[in-house]
């Protein structure tokens, strides 16, 4: 397995690429193009092939509707740390430490709040200091505004604040936030590259690490934004379930193109 | 064989029961000390806080249980660390294992804009002790840590962030590793593989 073959990059952290799955009622949605997986649905099998692929981490995003039907996600989970043998975060609907507490216990690393936090900042405190900042990760879906400033959405993008990105990010880490997952909803699904502005500016003034999520289309849009957006990782969902970048290729590319990387 | 998993108040100790079973091993989370004295090996894992972490396993008495043993031990991320002399993370006494020391990242001395803790998959090199049997030079592991334990003699495995340290530590049947092998791939499987040939 070429993991086992070591590699010339020594003694520097790398950069991650990180697939989203978003799950709904146990199951990925968003469809995948993977002819040779037996269930392209089954979010298991999916995430293993990731990882085997040479995925740093996964992210699996619960986006099921109703409370009662989140239950199976710790059944899931519990599923998928079972079978993954890297490092996993799962976000969606977490709004309390018992939330948390259950999803650990299944196995999972990471956990990534989003609207909860904004709304009750006391949550990432209480993360922090009930299981350590590593693995409390803050979601921020942001969009650029006529003003050419950076605000907060909430409720998966559907609810504006007038808090500016920055600000949030900032008082965040400040609170426990450990990573910052930052989508920008300008970039979302453009496959035009990923927000450099934003990013460089967030993993720059922070002392965490930000994953850049939003609009990476080709493998050059994954080296700008190590490369001028200074993101420490870099996620996306559409580009990796419909084989348009195998993960080996992009990993590749990004070594070719002088960014520390895991191959 | 009978593998413990020592069970204390640290995180992740599932993750690690969940590596071993894909690999087709099973084993025993317990503090039970009758137990953890007759396993034939002994996993001491864990995500979290030194000095809570210490005074946990000294209100048991599971420090001086730990230190007695005599089968292989391998100490896992917090783990390893409680196993050093002592940690900068709240001025800890540590379990005195290995003699070096865990210090917080010295991140004023950076030559580069650089995070901690460290979250991510770096390499490990200078790999001494079966523990790395099969593995070349520079494999990638994935380390989560704002701490880490100083070179020394003890040191079988180095990891440059900031500066050199020691990624994994050996001593008589003591082992450590600062990455996670569970979350570590095919590398860490190999590490657990070679930990259970020991």
């Amino acid at each position: 397995m070429s993991m086992l073959q070591g590699n010339k990059s020594a003694g520097r952290l790398t950069k991650r690429i990180i697939p989203c799955l978003d799950i709904k009622d146990g199951r990925t949605v968003k469809g995948t193009n993977f002819v040779d997986l037996r269930d392209a649905g089954d979010p298991v099998e999916l995430g293993a092939l990731y990882a085997q692929q040479g995925a740093d981490e996964l992210v699996f995003l619960d986006i099921t509707a109703t409370v009662e039907k989140r239950k199976t996600l710790s059944e899931l989970v519990n599923k998928i740390a079972h079978h993954i043998n890297i490092p996993f975060t799962v976000g969606g609907g977490i709004s309390s430490v018992e939330d948390v507490q259950v999803l650990l216990q299944n196995g999972a690393d990471k956990i990534s709040v989003n609207t909860s936090a904004f709304k009750r900042p006391a949550l990432l405190r209480e993360l922090e200091k009930e299981f350590g900042s590593q693995c409390v990760v803050l979601a921020i879906d942001t969009k650029k505004e006529a003003d050419g400033e950076w605000y907060v959405y909430l409720n998966g993008g559907r609810t504006k604040t007038e808090m500016k990105c920055t600000d949030w990010a900032y008082q965040a880490v400040e609170l426990g936030a450990g990573e910052i997952l930052l989508t920008s909803m300008n970039h979302d699904g453009t496959k035009s590259g990923f927000a450099l502005d934003i990013t460089r500016k967030l993993s720059d003034i922070l002392p965490v690490p930000v994953i850049a999520s939003g609009g990476g289309g080709t493998m050059e849009h994954f080296v700008d934004v190590f490369r001028n957006g200074h993101a420490d990782a870099a996620l996306a969902a559409s580009i990796f379930h419909f084989k348009e970048i195998p993960i080996p290729d992009l990993k590749n590319y990004l070594a070719e193109n002088g960014i520390v990387v895991r191959v | 064989m009978n593998l413990a998993i020592v069970k204390y108040n640290a995180g992740n100790i599932q993750s690690v029961l969940y590596a071993l079973e894909r690999i087709g091993v099973e084993a025993t989370v317990t503090d039970d000390q009758d137990f953890l004295r007759k396993a034939d090996k002994v996993i001491f894992p864990g995500v979290g806080e030194a000095s809570s972490a210490m005074q946990y396993l000294r209100e048991r008495g599971i420090d001086k249980l730990l230190t007695s043993l005599t089968q292989p031990v391998l100490g896992i991320c917090l783990g390893m660390q409680l196993m050093c002399q002592y940690s900068e993370e709240n001025d800890t006494d540590c379990l005195g294992i290995f003699d070096e020391k865990v210090l917080k990242f010295d991140v004023a001395g950076a030559t580069e804009r650089i995070k901690v803790p460290q979250i991510g998959w770096n390499t490990i090199y200078n790999l001494k002790t079966p523990l790395f049997k099969g593995l070349p030079e520079n494999s990638f592991c994935y380390f989560v840590h704002g701490y880490h334990a100083a070179l020394g003699e003890h040191t079988i495995a180095t990891t440059d962030y900031i500066q050199p340290y020691s990624s994994a530590l050996h001593r008589d049947n003591f082992y450590g590793v600062q990455f996670h092998p569970e979350k570590s791939a095919a590398v860490g499987e190999q590490i657990i593989k070679n930990f259970l040939a020991i």
